[in-house]
């Protein structure tokens, strides 16, 4: 199943073939495999432990696998570092954002690659954050306050703002909606439809089937490290917690098997 | 979503109307009042502090306010004031560096061996004596980056050694005089700025600042964005005029502002512009205050911690050097004592937060003027010195806790 769908399509911009990840005797990673094409949203989910961050983290230049083979734009790259892999077009929003509280949104979305480093460009900066900002319909008040002064949603905003900065050929989302309310999750949604329309690559980890279900074209399925099956939107709720769990008979259907009887077992007495 | 902008035609960054913009003159004092309250100080204690400092001492001594008491406040300052403009570059990244008096102390013997005892040429022993600083500097910076040592001990075992070092390079005799008419010593002790250069100095950062304001002003209209608040702009330059103005008038009533003073101040302003205008100073602060995420910007950590641990070391070489000119001697007890601390304690007193992520420049300036203004004012009290390391350690004690105070006020108000 998972073959004959990874074989469709134009060439991938992502190929990861066989990629292991050990920390020590613990191995995170076991040969995964993952193909990411221009246009298209490839969801990553799994349980808490299976593998997700860490896949993010090996692609963002975080971490180095410990084996297999990453394939960038049908080249083979080392992802020696976070600034390489944005070098190569390979942007990532972190779980966590990475912001710098102290500074202010402008400083924050170009941080690291500011616009003429001896002599800062204020003004083009500003500019190009406010236009990125609108480009994401993003509600900041103002770009010249510090990143603390702002809410969860709209550190996220920003973050996410500033993975389009360097034109990236492939974003990375780790649970951008965790944070976020239902009119902002629908936001970064629409927002991820957007992206994927400008003929980027977007990876997505979510927690949220239903966020993961309206968006993705595809959802890779990891368990325990390692790639267990390749499912549609359209796949049933109860295949993808299946695959999720390692089983049919799991705590997500038990429980609901429990509610159907305690249903059951009332109606009698009404 | 569905209400539309309610000035859609305001330039970009006026569009929210949730922004409460502040152009004119109370509207500036206003968002200063604000500032304050939720703890983001800036400058404020200095200028107060100065301010209670001149009342106290020219009550009880008036010679304190004595024009050539200034002057020579000026030259002590600047010893001290060059090796806190290091001090302010570790601070912030949230490191430290306790060895700075020892290096100093190194780099007067260093300058006091080969200059005078072998005889080697100044600038060649300046050379060596900044090198040594800049070697220091790289080996705490590989302690700290390679070693994982903490700077605080890294910088601890540095202060022995290179203690140990100064008096290994003095030998048994323990002092080295300096010449007195060379130019190294005149330089410390009385080479004074021409009164038309002062002056002229005195109204240059007024001009730029007007100048500055003009120029991002156009370039702001012509992007779209609205207009710097040209007022306020002009009230600041006008304000930093006078101010610089009649401090030179009050000066030239003595003997003028020193050579060295200005040597100090151009260091600082070349930290400033490094530190607030640069992609360097952007990272500096970045990793100073979220160290992982300036890491997954793609910002080279190891080489921030490498170039700030080395502006510090050298620095503090260079503190060294002018006060071996400054005393006329290089002397075991060059760098000892309380010049540590003193440096330290200048820059947290100026605003620059031991907590890293926070600072200026200009916080070494001010700051080591307060400090200098309160050993000076105690000297002329022939208070003894038990009492000013007493009142010195007091005053730091006093400048961290309106420090961690500020910064608790500034995480409940959200300001970073």
């Amino acid at each position: 199943m998972s073959a004959a769908m990874q074989a469709s399509g134009p060439e991938p911009i992502l190929r990861l073939r066989g990629i292991s990840k050990n920390f020590g005797a613990v191995s995170a990673l076991t040969e995964i495999d993952l193909d990411v094409r221009p246009g298209e949203v490839v969801a990553l989910v799994g349980d808490n432990g299976a593998g997700k961050s860490t896949l993010v983290k090996i692609l963002a230049g975080v971490f180095q696998p410990s084996s297999g083979t990453i394939e960038f734009l049908g080249q083979q790259v080392t992802l020696s570092g976070p600034g390489k892999a944005l070098e190569l077009g390979i942007a990532t929003v972190f779980q966590d954002l990475a912001l710098c509280e102290n500074l202010d949104v402008v400083a924050n979305l170009f941080l690291g690659h500011e616009l003429s480093p001896w002599q800062l460009d204020e003004v083009g900066m500003e500019l190009r954050a406010w236009s990125l900002l609108r480009e994401l319909a993003a509600r900041i008040p103002s770009v010249r306050q510090p990143i603390a002064s702002l809410s969860g949603g709209q550190r996220q905003t920003v973050a996410i703002a500033r993975s389009l900065l360097l034109s990236p050929k492939i974003i990375m989302l780790d649970e951008p909606t965790a944070a976020l309310g239902v009119a902002q999750t629908a936001e970064v949604l629409n927002l991820i439809e957007r992206v994927r329309d400008r003929g980027l690559g977007v990876i997505i980890i979510s927690h949220n089937m239903e966020d993961v279900r309206a968006v993705a074209d595809r959802i890779v399925v990891l368990r325990l490290g390692r790639n267990n099956g390749v499912f549609t939107a359209d796949t049933s709720h109860q295949d993808l917690v299946a695959a999720i769990t390692g089983a049919a008979e799991n705590s997500v259907t038990r429980r609901q098997k429990s509610r159907a009887d305690q249903a059951t077992s009332r109606e009698p007495g009404l | 979503m569905s209400t539309p902008d309610p000035i859609s035609s305001a330039s970009l960054d006026r569009a929210d109307s949730r922004v409460r913009n502040d152009e004119s003159f109370a509207g500036a004092i206003r968002s200063f009042v604000d500032r304050i309250r939720s703890g983001d100080l800036g400058m404020l204690p200095v200028i107060v502090g100065l301010i209670i400092i001149s009342i106290v001492f020219t009550a009880l001594n008036p010679v304190f306010l004595a024009p050539n008491n200034l002057v020579n406040l000026l030259f002590d300052c600047a010893t001290v004031g060059v090796i806190s403009l290091g001090i302010v570059c570790v601070l912030m990244l949230g490191e430290i560096d306790l060895s700075v008096g020892s290096m100093s102390g190194l780099a007067s013997a260093i300058i006091g061996v080969l200059w005078v005892n072998t005889g080697m040429p100044l600038p060649l022993a300046i050379i060596a004596a900044l090198s040594t600083g800049a070697l220091v500097g790289v080996v705490y910076a590989v302690f700290y980056t390679r070693l994982g040592m903490p700077s605080f001990v890294a910088t601890l075992a540095g202060l022995l050694a290179l203690l140990g070092m100064q008096l290994y390079l003095l030998g048994s005799t323990g002092s080295i005089n300096l010449p007195f008419q060379s130019d190294l010593v005149r330089f410390g002790q009385i080479m004074i700025m021409p009164a038309w250069l002062s002056y002229l100095l005195a109204v240059l950062p007024g001009a730029l600042l007007l100048y500055r304001g003009w120029h991002t002003s156009r370039r702001r209209v012509a992007a779209g964005l609205a207009p710097l608040a040209m007022r306020l702009v002009i009230a600041k330059a006008v304000a930093l005029t006078v101010a610089l103005g009649v401090a030179a008038w009050y000066l030239h009533l003595g003997r003028g502002i020193p050579w060295m003073f200005a040597l100090f101040v151009l260091i600082a302003v070349v930290l400033n512009y490094g530190l607030t205008r640069t992609q360097w100073g952007r990272s500096m602060f970045a990793v100073g205050g979220n160290r992982e995420a300036a890491r997954r910007a793609g910002i080279n950590v190891n080489r921030i911690y490498v170039s700030a641990f080395v502006i510090c070391s050298t620095l503090a070489a260079a503190g060294g050097i002018l006060g071996a000119s400054r005393l006329a001697s290089s002397s075991q007890q060059a760098g000892t004592g309380d010049v540590n601390l003193n440096a330290i304690a200048a820059a947290v007193i100026g605003g620059t937060s031991l907590f890293g992520g926070r600072g200026s420049a200009w916080s070494a300036v001010l700051g080591i003027i307060v400090i200098q203004a309160i050993s000076n004012g105690l000297t002329l009290l022939n208070l003894s010195s038990s009492l000013r390391y007493m009142i010195t350690g007091a005053v730091l004690a006093i400048a961290v806790i309106v420090d961690s105070l500020a910064r608790r006020s500034r995480v409940t108000h959200g300001r970073g």
